[in-house]
């Protein structure tokens, strides 16, 4: 825990002058946001420890406030995600989808896609037949609103799958 | 983890690198010692944390006044500077020395030292001995090293843009907070080691050796402080550094024995908490009377990780302290 907000340590150096004072020199990644800081301890100071945990979740609903995920463990356990929360990985949400939610004292702190999804084009232009190779490529929507290049060949009600890492077609599904 | 941190390669470097020593030493009469690794006293460096040790009952038996408890060495200083007191004359020491809790990428808790003292020399003729031999022991990977000085003040002013003398305590500490990204509550000291390890050493030219000296009289540790040119006290110690590493250290010592027990003893209320015992011996020594002498000590893993180019001390030790 780092002014409140939980972190991860990314890196960690030990500094010690000769004759002088010990530190240590960290590298934090904030896990709300992203942002990584660094910071100066003194050697031997401690942080409080964030109580975070990470969870494959199903994706179940939205309710137009918070979108709810499930445990897949048995459980059963329910959290709702807030938008800001989700970030990006609303672009790529399919329901029964497992995704990797992040808790922090019982509350949906970030939650991340699986690396690849399968999903529907849902707008494009008509595709152009026998053009596999050429290269060439157009936008098309997904059933999530998210936009991916595809080939020219791609027609509505294809799927697809995307790279969640990049937001890149990889083939059709 | 059974395996060795460090390739066979980097163990033969060692090895040249010890001949280089004793060679070079022993060209110039300069008496290799072993001292006691265990002592019964502590290191008082408020900043160096001494491990002990209860070897169990020597020679006979224990009892209030003969504790079984020792200290193992941080540095061979204090028995160094014994012989010296009884004019055994130049000498030099190879030895391996521990540290509580220093552990990193550049840090072992346990690593080899070089301390040599020369009788009769002050810090600058030191400095001039310490480039040769570093310039011979960093040989088989740089065979010609630029060589600069800089006095402490002069180093902190063209890195960090801070005048030591005249700054306030306000004003290093806002440069300190700057660079650590918090308030550490330090003293002046403190945040001027922030200053140093953030802002200066990280700066200082590369493939150079650097020699950094002047240092503030509040960092003394066992050097002489005298007045500069412009008539400020400032301690007769340096600092060697090479490649954003502390490599050696080094003092014209400070022969006074009042003033030797003075530091020793304001070091000591530093760290009221864990009770070091003084070492009586050096303090009787001293008041029988050292030499006028300069004195050195040198990290040799340090350096093997320069000639061995890595920036991890894991690579110059056959086995490291996770694997210890």
């Amino acid at each position: 825990m780092l002014e409140n907000e939980p972190c991860s340590i990314i890196e960690n150096e030990y500094v010690k002058p000769g004759k002088g004072q010990a530190f240590n020199r960290v590298k934090l990644r904030n896990l709300r946001n992203g942002r990584v800081v660094e910071k100066t301890f003194k050697s031997g100071d401690s942080l409080e420890g964030a109580d975070v945990v990470e969870v494959d979740m199903e994706y179940l609903y939205t309710d137009g406030e918070f979108w709810h995920f499930m445990a897949t463990d048995g459980s059963f356990e329910q959290h709702g995600a807030s938008e800001e929360a989700l970030g990006d990985t609303i672009k790529w949400l399919k329901e029964q989808d497992v995704y990797v939610v992040t808790l922090f004292n019982g509350a949906v702190l970030t939650v991340a896609p699986p690396n690849f999804v399968e999903l529907e084009v849902t707008e494009t232009d008509p595709g152009v037949k026998g053009d596999t190779a050429n290269g060439g490529n157009k936008p098309a929507t997904l059933s999530t609103g998210a936009v991916v290049k595809v080939p020219l060949f791609i027609n509505i009600g294809d799927k697809l799958r995307v790279d969640t890492r990049t937001g890149e077609y990889v083939s059709r599904a | 983890m059974w395996q060795p941190s460090a390739s066979r390669e980097a163990l033969l470097a060692r090895q040249r690198l010890y001949q280089t020593i004793r060679t070079y030493f022993s060209q110039r009469d300069v008496v290799e010692v072993e001292t006691p690794y265990l002592s019964v006293a502590a290191v008082c460096d408020p900043n160096i944390e001494p491990m002990r040790i209860e070897p169990g009952r020597v020679g006979g038996q224990s009892t209030e006044q003969h504790s079984d408890q020792r200290f193992l060495h941080t540095s061979p200083e204090y028995a160094m500077k014994r012989l010296l007191c009884a004019g055994y004359g130049d000498i030099y020491q190879i030895a391996r020395v521990f540290r509580r809790g220093e552990a990193g990428r550049r840090h072992n808790p346990e690593f080899s030292m070089l301390e040599w003292y020369r009788v009769g020399w002050d810090d600058q003729r030191l400095m001039q001995e310490v480039s040769e031999l570093a310039q011979a022991m960093l040989a088989p990977r740089y065979p010609q090293l630029v060589v600069e000085h800089l006095h402490y003040a002069d180093a902190v002013e063209r890195y960090a843009g801070i005048d030591v003398f005249a700054a306030s305590e306000s004003d290093i500490a806002a440069k300190g907070v700057e660079l650590a990204g918090q308030d550490l509550q330090l003293s002046r000291d403190g945040w001027l080691d922030v200053i140093m390890s953030h802002a200066v050493e990280p700066a200082l030219p590369v493939d150079t050796l650097v020699f950094i000296d002047e240092f503030p009289a509040s960092q003394a540790a066992l050097a002489r402080v005298m007045d500069d040119q412009q008539g400020r006290a400032v301690a007769r110690r340096f600092e060697l550094y090479f490649n954003g590493a502390e490599l050696a250290n080094g003092y014209y010592e400070l022969t006074d024995a009042d003033e030797q027990r003075r530091r020793f003893e304001a070091e000591a209320s530093a760290h009221p908490a864990d009770q070091r015992p003084l070492d009586e011996h050096l303090l009787a020594a001293l008041q029988h009377g050292m030499p006028e002498c300069a004195g050195v000590a040198m990290g040799l893993d340090r350096l093997l990780m320069m000639v061995m180019n890595t920036g991890s001390i894991a690579d110059v030790l056959a086995f490291d302290w996770s694997r210890a």
